[in-house]
This record gives C-alpha cells, sequence and structure tokens, in this order.
C-alpha cells in the first residue's frame, strides 16, 4: 500500500513537471506595458512626456556628427535613418561573420565606429551609446521582433536558453522561475512580468534614466545574488539572442517606460 | 616507489581534512531526524521579537515572496503561501528544515536553502560561501513563525 502510495505521488510529480518551466505560448505574450499603471503608460505614450525621447534626439544630433579621424558621420554613409535603420533593432543581435558570433546593437555601433569612423568605442550605459541606440531601435518602434535567421545563430540561441534556465546565485533561482513560471504574480508588491525585451534602451523609473538590456540583465543576476556578467560579455549576448528568439513577433517600443 | 606515494596521500589527507574543517566553519553541522531539524542550530531558542523583524526586512527576502499576518506591511508578494498559522501546521523542528533547506522536499521548489552553501552556481563574490541567513537568524525566525498559530 505504502509502495503504492510512493509510485503514485512519483507518477504526480512526473506528470506535474512539464507544468513548470514551461515556455509562454505565443498568444499569452504581454509586454511590460500592459502590467504597469495608467500614469506610466501615458508617459511612455506621449513622446513630449515620455524621457526617453531626450536620448533619441540626442541620438539623431549624434547620427550627423563625425567623431573620429576618418571624418565619416553615420549619416553619410547610412544616409537618412528613418529609411535606413528601420527594422534593424528588431533583428538584433545578429551574427557577424568576420567575428563568426552574433554582435547586439551596441557592440555594432561600436564596430561602425572603430572599423569606419575610427572613433574610440563608447562604453555600455555612457551617454552617447545609449542616445545612439535609442535613436536606431526609435525607427523600428511598431515594428515585429524579427530575429535574424542566420542559421549559425542556433547554438548562440541554445546556450542563451540555458542561461535563461540555469538556477545560479545564493537565492539559487533562474530568469525562467519568474518570467516563465510566476509572470502572473507579485514579488515586493511589485508586477513580475514576463521579461519581454520590447523596449530597449528604456527609461526605467528607478533608474531615473535610460539603460541598456545588458543593464537590465545584470541588475537582475545581482538581485538574486549570483556574479553579474561583465558589459559586452558573451553570455549576456546570448541571453539578449535568446530573449528576441522568445520575443519574435511582438512590436518594438522603443524607448519604453517601465517603473 | 611505495614510499613516494605516502606523502601524496598524507597531503591529499591533509587537505581533505582542511576542507571539512573549512565547510564546518560556515556551517553549524545539525541532524535531520524525519521531516526535520529537532535540535536549535545554535543550541539556544531563537528571539521570536528579532525574528518577526528579520520575516519583515526586505534584505532577509521572506516578504518578498509571502505574504502574512502584518496589515500594516506594505509590498508583500503573493509567489508563496501566506504564513497566517504556519505554526500551527509545522512543528519547530519542520519549520527549522523548511528554512535550512525547502529543496529537500521539493526540488523544484523556488523557496532558497536559506543555511546551505553547496550545490550553488555563479554565486556573486559578496554571497560567495555564505548561508542567506546566519544559524542565529534561522533559529529567531523559527521561534516567530512558530508564534503564528490559527
Amino acid at each position: 500500500m505504502k509502495r503504492a502510495c510512493a509510485m503514485l505521488v512519483a507518477a504526480l510529480l512526473v506528470a506535474a513537471a512539464p507544468l513548470r518551466a514551461a515556455e509562454i505560448p505565443p498568444d499569452q505574450r504581454r509586454s511590460g506595458y500592459s502590467f504597469m499603471g495608467p500614469d506610466s503608460k501615458a508617459m511612455q505614450d506621449d513622446d513630449t512626456a515620455n524621457p526617453g525621447m531626450l536620448w533619441v534626439l540626442d541620438g539623431e544630433a549624434l547620427w550627423n556628427k563625425r567623431p573620429g579621424a576618418a571624418n565619416n558621420a553615420c549619416a553619410d554613409c547610412h544616409g537618412d535613418a528613418r529609411a535606413s535603420m528601420k527594422g534593424v533593432a528588431a533583428r538584433y543581435p545578429a551574427f557577424d561573420k568576420a567575428l563568426g558570433r552574433p554582435v547586439d546593437l551596441e557592440q555594432r555601433i561600436n564596430l561602425c565606429r572603430a572599423q569606419h569612423q575610427q572613433a574610440p568605442a563608447l562604453d555600455y550605459e555612457s551617454h552617447d551609446l545609449l542616445a545612439l541606440s535609442a535613436f536606431i531601435a526609435n525607427q523600428s518602434r511598431g515594428m515585429p521582433i524579427t530575429p535574424d535567421g542566420d542559421s549559425q545563430l542556433a547554438p548562440f540561441i541554445a546556450r542563451g536558453h540555458e542561461l535563461f534556465m540555469q538556477r545560479q546565485g545564493q537565492l539559487n533561482l533562474a530568469c525562467a522561475n519568474c518570467h516563465d513560471d510566476n509572470w502572473d504574480k507579485r514579488l515586493a508588491g511589485a508586477a513580475i512580468t514576463q521579461g519581454q525585451p520590447t523596449g530597449y534602451p528604456m527609461y526605467r523609473l528607478e533608474w531615473q534614466t535610460l539603460g541598456s538590456l545588458q543593464r537590465r540583465l545584470r541588475g537582475c543576476m545581482t538581485g538574486i545574488r549570483a556574479q553579474a556578467y561583465n558589459y559586452g560579455a558573451p553570455e549576456l549576448v546570448e541571453l539578449e539572442l535568446y530573449l528576441m528568439s522568445r520575443a519574435a513577433g511582438m512590436p518594438i517600443e522603443t524607448p519604453a517606460v517601465r517603473p | 616507489m611505495a614510499n613516494s606515494l605516502v606523502p601524496v596521500v598524507l597531503l591529499a589527507a591533509g587537505t581533505l581534512a582542511i576542507t571539512s574543517m573549512a565547510r564546518a566553519d560556515t556551517l553549524v553541522p545539525y541532524t535531520v531526524v524525519g521531516d526535520g531539524i529537532p535540535q536549535s542550530l545554535t543550541g539556544r531558542p531563537g528571539d521570536a521579537a528579532r525574528g518577526r523583524a528579520l520575516v519583515l526586512d526586505r534584505t532577509s527576502t521572506c516578504i518578498l515572496c509571502h505574504s502574512g499576518p502584518f496589515p500594516n506591511v506594505k509590498f508583500q508578494g503573493d509567489l508563496a503561501p501566506n504564513l497566517a498559522g504556519v505554526g500551527s501546521r509545522w512543528s519547530a523542528s519542520q519549520l527549522r528544515l523548511r528554512l535550512v533547506d525547502a529543496s529537500r522536499f521539493n526540488p523544484a521548489t523556488i523557496m532558497p536553502s536559506f543555511y546551505r552553501v553547496d550545490g550553488l552556481v555563479h554565486v556573486g563574490q559578496n554571497w560567495r560561501d555564505k548561508p542567506i541567513l546566519s544559524a542565529e537568524q534561522i533559529e529567531d525566525i523559527v521561534a516567530y513563525l512558530a508564534t503564528l498559530r490559527d
């Protein structure tokens, strides 16, 4: 009898397991926007109230500046960003054939600066890099996330998925424990959200500034008391890549506003 | 040949001894009996008032996930059961093991093991080889939770 009970419990546990850590069905995916109150939504919706638009405007000015020895502005090669940059942020990170690995939008901007402008790299979270990436991503606002289809990205996406599922840190939690399994719940009173990367770089009220997806990922890692990867680390790009593939089809909102 | 092995074996034995000493330094040893830890980790009963303060302090992480019978406290989580009546549902021994290592009962639980340092991955430098709560803090929280009776 005892043994039968134990077997039943084991069978139930096995049967219940797939219910956890399941990927979110496409029709249940929700942007962080939908978890916000009406005030924050209104702030994002109105370009004259959205603080992120200040970075977009600065980015437009930088687009036309010539920062390096090559005396080239972004605009000298790419022309009007409204046409040439439309949809670009919606497919990044993208595979770089020369490097043999994916690069995110910030890394692409810095590669362009090094190769075509002979200008020094901009640091992650520096005003100019945030401004340029916000301006470029803003050209994709409203467009569906459309991941780069290069088949050589597959192993990098798979590694990003593994990282997303891996428990880590002193609190021993995986991204998926909250953002796949408990996005309808509240952590200390705050909505957990699904972690969909639709609005980066985004203005976070908690930061009082614009920030990149890598900044957000590092913040979460510190929250679970894990060692945050350094800015630009391959693991962060792999996570960005997986998150964008997970959000395929969702519209870009840059610059989003979030609590 | 056989002689030259001796110092190696001794060295290995010495390293093992040092390792287990370091582990013992980090965590107080405890004995699981049934589904609990009957003995206090400190050998003394905890302080329920300090335990209440710890439960309500966000850095202990309890109320990030749990709500409880403290109506004036804002921003309680709803990821985990309400703590009201927890002292009626579990004995002090059971509460202690659930705090020390909840994953023993359910490997898929999201409740951290508050008094465990092994089996963790990629722990941040500031927290490496340290339990989330000290033995004293575990005892204080056990003492408080035991007072939350229906």
